[in-house]
């Protein structure tokens, strides 16, 4: 097997799915000759022309809108919005009516398309190249927001967006890109959306992440058996909505204790509704307050001080250790 | 040459074919045949009659708010007469009488604008978008669709309706420039009517006309009088055709009035005067197209009577079938469905406690 960065096995998956089935499309900006700021889309326009690998205009709202246009007539779009930072300009277009076109039409036009964008903080970027605000799309009935956290993961969770009768927004952590290689399967491989995975098996305390927080989650956990001998459960997420709750639940019966990381600031975040979750479902098995090591209800600083604003290996550490005093 | 002029001066037409006394020029007159003369015509009259018995089913209670179109009838029964049933149409929301054109039932409609779903039904083979409510948000889905057109090599073209208040938005302008960018066969038609709820035109634009803003996006723009049956159609004729054979996008203005008000809840004496739609009342599209067709001798008194009356009869039937069918609707499980091709588990779960929830109040009402 081929070891592949995570943008390496971006574009596997979608060179695959657009030499299976001619109605996938690429479109956005950069996307063809340039192959796509990251290079997610490199060559794609060589192998398959820019009828299929198509250059649009600058401008979010319209890409999303033909996106939409485009799949209802049945073709598979696959957009690519250069910075979740800028998606906002399309904001509307998922909510209105890519979110509820096959509502509205009773099932009529459903909305088969994927919106691809770069989301998190970590690369030293500029203002608005940093964000991770996940939670306005899993706020959204009607769309699937899919976020992997590496290479043989997000290729797989690709191939089934791409796939997918709904409309799915997939989020990449940017940080992610180029952080590391994984073996990744020539064969087309899919995962289920929706499905949370478990990433490392313990018995003494859950952690619940996603997308970039996965690797000092799981750097977290092997710390705290090495230094401890503390077995931590670590839970990838992989799909934030809908959110698949049974196997958090499941785990939190078996552990007791939960600490949820994510880089989105903490208020309303996506680790507000999985705390509510693990209440309904595991409130009774709970030894101690669940944790949640997350970003700040702040814009995310500028590259100099966004080590301090994202949760750390010692800060999820930190947080494991004070649910495990408790009780 | 320090100010050599490279684009040269600009020149946006206006077309009118019936004049308001329903004079037609003979030179321009398109050529329709009588029996789709007649189609258009029973079509306006139906659109209207139609419009002023859901204006008194919203004032009786028996229908939630909604848009009427009143006086737009030949802006958009023109141009959507223009397209093939293979077509596709995408409308904003006062597109009922082009909807009708395409097959809508009135039943349906009946149904939407009494907050039923169901209302929203359309068949397999529909090329019709269901109604947009944010202003120009569906532009865009014209362009997509008439991209995935071309591609699939077929010769459909697209045709999207909206308002002059759309024009100021931002999708509008997007919409429109990729559809210049991609040379996709999208016909756009603004149904300039003047008022965007108590906005008028003056305050969306400062352009002469939205005509020429076709021009700073590299497409044809055309002003038409929208009351004008024949005028809009032959536009629109010649827009299709030029989509259809790969000639492009193409922008069409027409010059109409929103006699009534913006929604059922609108109350238009507020910000505009009786004079000013009387003026426009003056101007009935309908009234011309019948002296034109009455002076083409193919409509008499007789023959207006005869589809008055049918009229009246069809929309009675459909008014007694819709409020026969709803009673058949309302459950509100209804509501978990088409949100997703297949019910996640969290759906499935928060519809399972809806019916708990639901059986419950049953029940307590069943004690008092």
């Amino acid at each position: 097997m081929n070891k592949l960065t995570m943008v390496q096995a971006l574009n596997l998956a979608l060179r695959q799915e657009m030499e299976a089935d001619d109605s996938v499309i690429v479109l956005g900006e950069d996307v063809g000759m340039d192959g796509g700021v990251f290079r997610v889309t490199d060559d794609l326009i060589h192998r398959f022309g820019a009828s299929r690998v198509v250059d649009t205009p600058l401008a979010e709202s319209a890409i999303v809108g033909m996106a939409i246009g485009m799949a209802a007539y049945g073709l598979r779009p696959v957009c690519e919005i250069q910075f979740s930072g800028f998606a906002y300009h399309n904001f509307h277009q998922l909510e209105n009516h890519a979110a509820r076109l096959r509502w509205r039409s009773r099932g009529r036009y459903p909305v088969p398309m994927v919106l691809r964008a770069p989301y998190g903080a970590g690369v030293r970027a500029l203002e608005h190249h940093s964000e991770s605000r996940e939670v306005y799309w899993a706020h959204t009935p009607g769309l699937k927001t899919v976020i992997p956290s590496g290479p043989r993961n997000a290729r797989a969770l690709l191939v089934s967006a791409i796939r997918d009768p709904d409309p799915v927004v997939f989020y990449e952590g940017k940080a992610l890109y180029r952080a590391f290689r994984e073996a990744v399967p020539e064969a087309v491989e899919t995962l289920p959306i929706g499905q949370p995975q478990i990433a490392r098996e313990g018995s003494d305390v859950t952690l619940i992440a996603y997308g970039a927080m996965v690797r000092p989650t799981l750097a977290a956990a092997e710390a705290l058996d090495v230094q401890e001998g503390v077995k931590a459960e670590v839970i990838d997420l992989l799909t934030l909505s809908p959110l698949d709750d049974r196997l958090l639940v499941e785990s939190v019966r078996k552990t007791g204790r939960a600490v949820v990381v994510h880089e989105a600031p903490q208020s309303f975040g996506p680790g507000a509704e999985i705390v509510a979750r693990l209440m309904e479902g595991a409130f009774f098995y709970l030894e101690a307050p669940i944790e949640r090591v997350t970003g700040f209800d702040i814009v995310v600083p500028l590259f100099s001080r966004e080590k301090s604003y994202l949760p750390s290996v010692p800060r999820i550490v930190r947080a494991v250790r004070r649910t495990l005093d408790q009780g | 040459m320090p100010h050599e002029k490279i684009v040269p001066d600009v020149s946006i037409t206006s077309l009118a074919i019936l004049d308001a006394e329903g004079k037609v020029d003979k030179d321009l007159e398109p050529d329709i045949d009588i029996q789709t003369l007649l189609k258009l015509y029973r079509f306006m009259v139906l659109a209207r009659r139609f419009d002023e018995r859901l204006v008194a089913l919203q004032r009786q209670g028996r229908i939630g708010t909604f848009p009427p179109i009143t006086g737009q009838e030949a802006a958009q029964l023109g141009a959507v007469a223009a397209i093939r049933p293979t077509d596709w149409l995408v409308p904003s929301f006062r597109e009922t009488a082009a909807e009708l054109w395409r097959g809508r039932g009135l039943d349906n409609i009946i149904i939407a604008n009494n907050g039923l779903n169901e209302g929203g039904i359309m068949p397999d083979h529909s090329r019709d978008f269901p109604v947009s409510i944010p202003v120009a948000s569906q532009i865009p889905h014209a362009v997509g669709l008439a991209w995935a057109a071309r591609y699939r090599q077929s010769d459909e073209v697209v045709m999207v309706f909206f308002g002059d208040g759309a024009t100021s938005e931002g999708d509008f302008h997007e919409a429109m420039n990729f559809a210049a960018v991609f040379q996709v066969p999208v016909i756009f038609v603004c149904q300039n009517n003047q008022w965007a709820i108590s906005i008028p035109l003056s305050r969306q634009t400062r352009s002469e006309t939205l005509a020429q803003k076709a021009v700073a996006y590299g497409m044809p723009g055309i002003q038409v009088d929208g009351n004008d049956i024949l005028a809009v159609y032959a536009a629109a004729e010649e827009a299709v055709a030029r989509a259809r054979s790969g000639g492009g996008p193409t922008f069409i203005e027409c010059v109409t009035y929103r006699v009534l008000m913006h929604t059922t809840a609108d109350d238009p004496k507020r910000y505009r005067s009786d004079e000013a739609v009387d003026a426009w009342r003056r101007k009935d599209p309908l009234i011309r197209f019948e002296t034109y067709l009455r002076a083409k001798g193919v409509l008499d008194e007789a023959k207006i009577a005869g589809l008055q009356s049918e009229i009246e009869g069809e929309i009675k039937a459909a008014v007694d079938h819709a409020e026969a069918r709803m009673k058949t609707m309302g459950d509100p499980m209804e509501m978990f469905d088409h949100q997703y091709a297949a019910m996640p588990p969290t759906l499935r779960r928060q519809k399972a406690i809806l019916e708990r929830e639901l059986a419950a109040d049953g029940r307590e009402v069943e004690h008092e």
